[in-house]
C-alpha cells in the first residue's frame, strides 16, 4: 500500500485515512479505519478505552507508522512527508506536555523557535498566544504551580505556534476538573471559530457532543458510524415518547395509547412506580398530538408528557454493547440487561 | 458549536497574526537546524539550572557526602600503601564516580520528558529529530563540566592538590568527560526503556556498584581476586587511575596489565561503550515511531 501514489483532492478534507492497520504483536490497534474530516470541522472521534483512537491520533500526527493502508492530513501522506505534515498540524496529546521548569513564555518561545520562526517571530508569537489563551498573567511563571486548565491552554497554545490547518486534540480534558474542561472547551471553541479543523478523541460522550460537528465511533479498532451528534441519536434509537400518568389505575389505559403509536409496533416501556410509560416513535410531533389528544378526551390526568432523544450514553451502548470509558473485561459484565435501556 | 458563547476569548488577535509556512527548511538548510535546533533543546536545560540551582546541590550531593565521610571519617583507617595520603587518593576516584554516576542523570531526564508527552510533542515538530538526542547530549556534557568545577573546588578546599603541569591536569578533566560523554548513551536507553520517574529511581541499584566496585576508594588489589579483577577492569577504575596519574596522585599499585595502561585504556574504554551504545540510544529512539 505505502508504494501507490497520493490521489490529491484532498481539498474539501484536512484529514484523509484508508484502511489504516496497526498491531502490536497479537494486538490490533487499528483494523482497517478509514477517517474523513472536512476542512474547518471539529470532528470527534468516540470509543471506548483501547478502541484505537489514540493509535489512530498517533499514526495522522507522524509520531508512529502505519503498518498498511494511507493517510493523507493537510494535503500530505504521513508516512513519506512526516515533515510536510508536522508544518501543518499542532498536537495536544493525554499529558500537558510542557516544561514543567521554564515559564510557560520560555515554553512557547522555545517551541516557537523549535518551529523555525527565529528568535524574534518566536518572541511575538509567544506574546501573541498568551494573549490568545489567557496566560498574560501567568507568562512568567512555572507551569508547575498551574491549574489543570492553565496547563492544558498552555499545551494549546505551544499547539497552536505556527496556526496549524489540523489540531489533533487527545483526550484534551481528561484528569480535569468540571472548571477545567470548560476553559478548555472554550479554547477550542474559538480555535475552531478560526477555521481550525480539530480532531478530538473522547471517551466523554457530553463532550463529544457539545464540540463536535461530526462523531466517529471506534470501537476495537474499526469504524462503527459516523454521524452528526444529533444524526447519531436520531439514527440509533430515534425520538422517545414519554408519559407520566397522574393515578396508577390509568396506567393500563396510557400503555394501550402509546402503544398505538409506537414506532414499528413495539411494546411500550412502563415503569409502574414512576407511573412511566414510553416507547420509540418516528413521526414524532404527529405522535406527541395524537397521545395528548386521546388521552384528553379519555379524561385521563396527566403528569407529564413529552418527547426525548437517546442520549449519545445510550446510542454508544446501542452501537458497541458497552459504554463509553468501559474496558473490555468490564464490557462483558455490563452486558447483561439493564434496566431502563434501549428497546430499540 | 455553540457559535458565539466561546469566542470571546479570541476575538481578532489570531487573525491579526498569521503565520505564513516560510519554507526555511528545505534540505539544504537540514544541517543548520540539527545544530540551531540542538541549541535550543540545550537552552531549555540551562535554563532548568538557573531555575533551579538546587539541582547541582542535590547532584552533588552524594559526592560531597561520599568526601567528608571516606576522608574524614573512614580516611584515618583506609591504608592504600605506605605513606599514602588517603585524600589524594580518594578525590580522584571522587570526580570519575561523580561522572559514572551522571548517566542516571541522563536517564532521569529522559524519563521526565518521555513521561510528560515532551518527546512526544518534539516528535510531532518539524524541528531536526537529532536534535532532541543531541541536544540531551551537549547540556550533560555542560552540566558534568560544571559538576567537576564544584567538585575540585570542594576538593581544594579540603586540601587536595593536582602536581602535574596545567596541561596534564586539564587533559584529566577531558578524560573525565569523555567518560561522562560516553554513559550519555546508556542513559538514554535506560531511560527509554525505563517505564516512568519511580521506575528510574532504581537505577541507583545498577549505578552503585558500577561506581564503587572500581578504584574509587579503594585499591582493587587489596579486594578478594574474583572482585578485583572486575574492579580493575571497570571503565570507572581506568578513568580513576588514569587522572590519578595526571594530577601526580597516588595510584594503585597492582602490577597488571589494565593499571598499568590506564591512560590507554580511559580513552579506549568511552570509545567501546560510545560504539555499542550510540547506535542501542538511536534505535531505541527511532523505535518509539513503532
Amino acid at each position: 500500500m505505502k508504494g501507490e501514489p497520493v490521489t490529491t483532492g484532498t481539498s474539501d478534507y484536512s484529514v484523509l485515512a484508508e484502511g489504516l492497520r496497526k498491531s502490536y504483536g497479537d494486538k490490533r490497534a487499528l483494523d482497517g479505519f478509514d477517517l474523513a474530516v472536512p476542512r474547518g470541522s471539529v470532528y470527534g472521534l468516540l470509543g471506548p478505552n483501547g478502541a484505537g483512537k489514540t493509535t489512530a491520533v498517533r499514526i495522522l500526527s507522524t509520531l508512529i507508522r502505519l503498518d498498511s493502508g494511507r493517510a493523507v492530513v493537510g494535503g500530505f501522506d504521513v508516512w513519506r512527508e512526516p515533515r510536510q505534515v508536522r508544518r501543518r498540524i499542532g498536537l495536544t496529546g493525554q499529558n500537558a506536555a510542557v516544561d514543567e521548569i521554564i515559564t510557560a513564555r520560555q515554553n512557547l518561545e522555545m517551541f516557537g523557535r523549535l518551529f523555525h520562526l527565529g528568535s524574534t517571530r518566536a518572541r511575538q508569537r509567544a506574546v501573541e498566544l498568551l494573549e490568545q489563551f489567557s496566560l498574560v498573567e501567568a507568562a512568567d511563571k512555572q507551569p508547575k504551580d498551574f491549574s489543570g486548565g492553565m496547563r492544558r491552554r498552555l499545551d494549546l497554545a505551544a499547539s497552536m505556534i505556527l496556526a496549524p490547518e489540523v489540531l489533533f486534540l487527545d483526550e484534551p480534558t481528561t484528569g480535569l476538573d468540571p472548571r477545567g474542561r470548560s476553559e478548555v472547551w472554550e479554547a477550542v471553541r474559538a480555535l475552531a471559530a478560526e477555521g481550525t479543523t480539530v480532531l478530538l478523541t473522547t471517551h466523554y460522550l457530553d463532550e463529544a457532543d457539545k464540540l463536535s460537528d461530526r462523531i466517529a465511533v471506534i470501537d476495537q479498532g474499526r469504524n462503527v458510524t459516523e454521524d452528526t451528534p444529533a444524526g447519531l441519536k436520531q439514527a440509533i434509537g430515534g425520538d422517545r415518547i414519554e408519559v407520566v400518568a397522574a393515578e396508577a389505575a390509568d396506567l393500563p389505559e396510557v400503555v394501550r395509547t402509546v402503544a398505538r403509536v409506537a414506532a414499528g409496533g413495539v411494546e411500550p416501556e412502563t415503569d409502574r412506580e414512576e407511573r412511566r410509560v414510553q416507547a420509540p416513535v418516528s413521526e414524532r410531533v404527529a405522535a406527541l398530538t395524537e397521545v395528548a389528544r386521546t388521552l384528553q378526551d379519555a379524561g385521563i390526568a396527566v403528569a407529564d408528557i413529552g418527547l426525548r432523544r437517546p442520549t449519545l450514553d445510550e446510542v454508544f451502548l446501542t452501537l458497541t454493547g458497552r459504554t463509553a470509558g468501559e474496558k473490555e473485561s468490564e464490557a462483558a459484565n455490563k452486558n447483561k440487561p439493564q434496566e431502563g435501556v434501549m428497546a430499540a | 458549536m455553540s457559535g458565539t458563547s466561546g469566542n470571546t476569548r479570541a476575538s481578532g488577535t489570531a487573525k491579526a497574526a498569521p503565520t505564513p509556512v516560510i519554507d526555511l527548511d528545505g534540505p539544504e538548510r537540514r544541517l543548520y537546524w540539527a545544530f540551531a535546533d540542538c541549541w535550543t533543546v540545550v537552552r531549555r536545560d540551562l535554563t532548568h539550572l538557573v531555575k533551579q540551582p538546587s539541582l547541582i546541590a542535590w547532584q552533588l550531593g552524594f559526592p560531597i557526602v561520599s568526601v567528608l565521610l571516606f576522608v574524614f571519617v573512614f580516611g584515618s583507617a583506609m591504608d592504600v600503601g605506605e605513606g599514602v595520603d588517603y585524600k589524594a587518593f580518594a578525590m580522584p576516584g571522587m570526580f570519575a564516580m561523580t561522572m559514572a554516576f551522571g548517566f542516571m542523570n541522563t536517564a532521569m531526564a529522559v524519563v521526565i520528558d518521555k513521561e510528560r508527552g515532551v518527546t512526544d510533542r518534539f516528535r510531532s515538530m518539524p524541528m531536526a529529530p537529532s536534535a532532541v538526542v543531541t541536544g540531551r547530549g551537549v547540556s550533560d556534557v555542560l552540566h558534568a563540566g560544571l559538576d567537576l568545577l564544584v567538585l575540585a573546588l570542594i576538593a581544594l578546599v579540603v586540601g587536595w592538590r593536582s602536581d602535574g603541569g596545567l596541561l596534564a591536569t586539564l587533559y584529566a578533566f577531558v578524560l573525565l568527560l569523555l567518560l561522562r560523554f560516553s554513559l550519555i548513551w546508556i542513559g538514554v536507553l535506560l531511560g527509554l526503556m525505563t517505564p516512568n520517574q519511580e521506575a528510574a529511581g532504581n537505577l541507583f541499584a545498577v549505578a552503585f556498584p558500577f561506581g564503587m566496585i572500581s578504584s574509587v576508594f579503594t585499591p582493587p588489589s587489596a579486594m578478594p581476586d574474583w572482585l578485583g579483577t572486575i574492579a580493575m577492569w571497570n571503565p570507572v577504575s581506568s578513568t580513576a587511575n588514569a587522572v590519578r596519574d595526571l594530577y601526580g596522585n597516588p595510584m594503585p599499585s597492582g602490577g597488571s596489565w589494565i593499571e598499568e595502561h590506564a591512560l590507554l585504556m580511559a580513552v579506549v574504554w568511552p570509545l567501546i561503550i560510545t560504539a555499542v551504545f550510540l547506535p542501542l540510544a538511536v534505535r531505541k529512539f527511532q523505535h518509539l515511531s513503532r
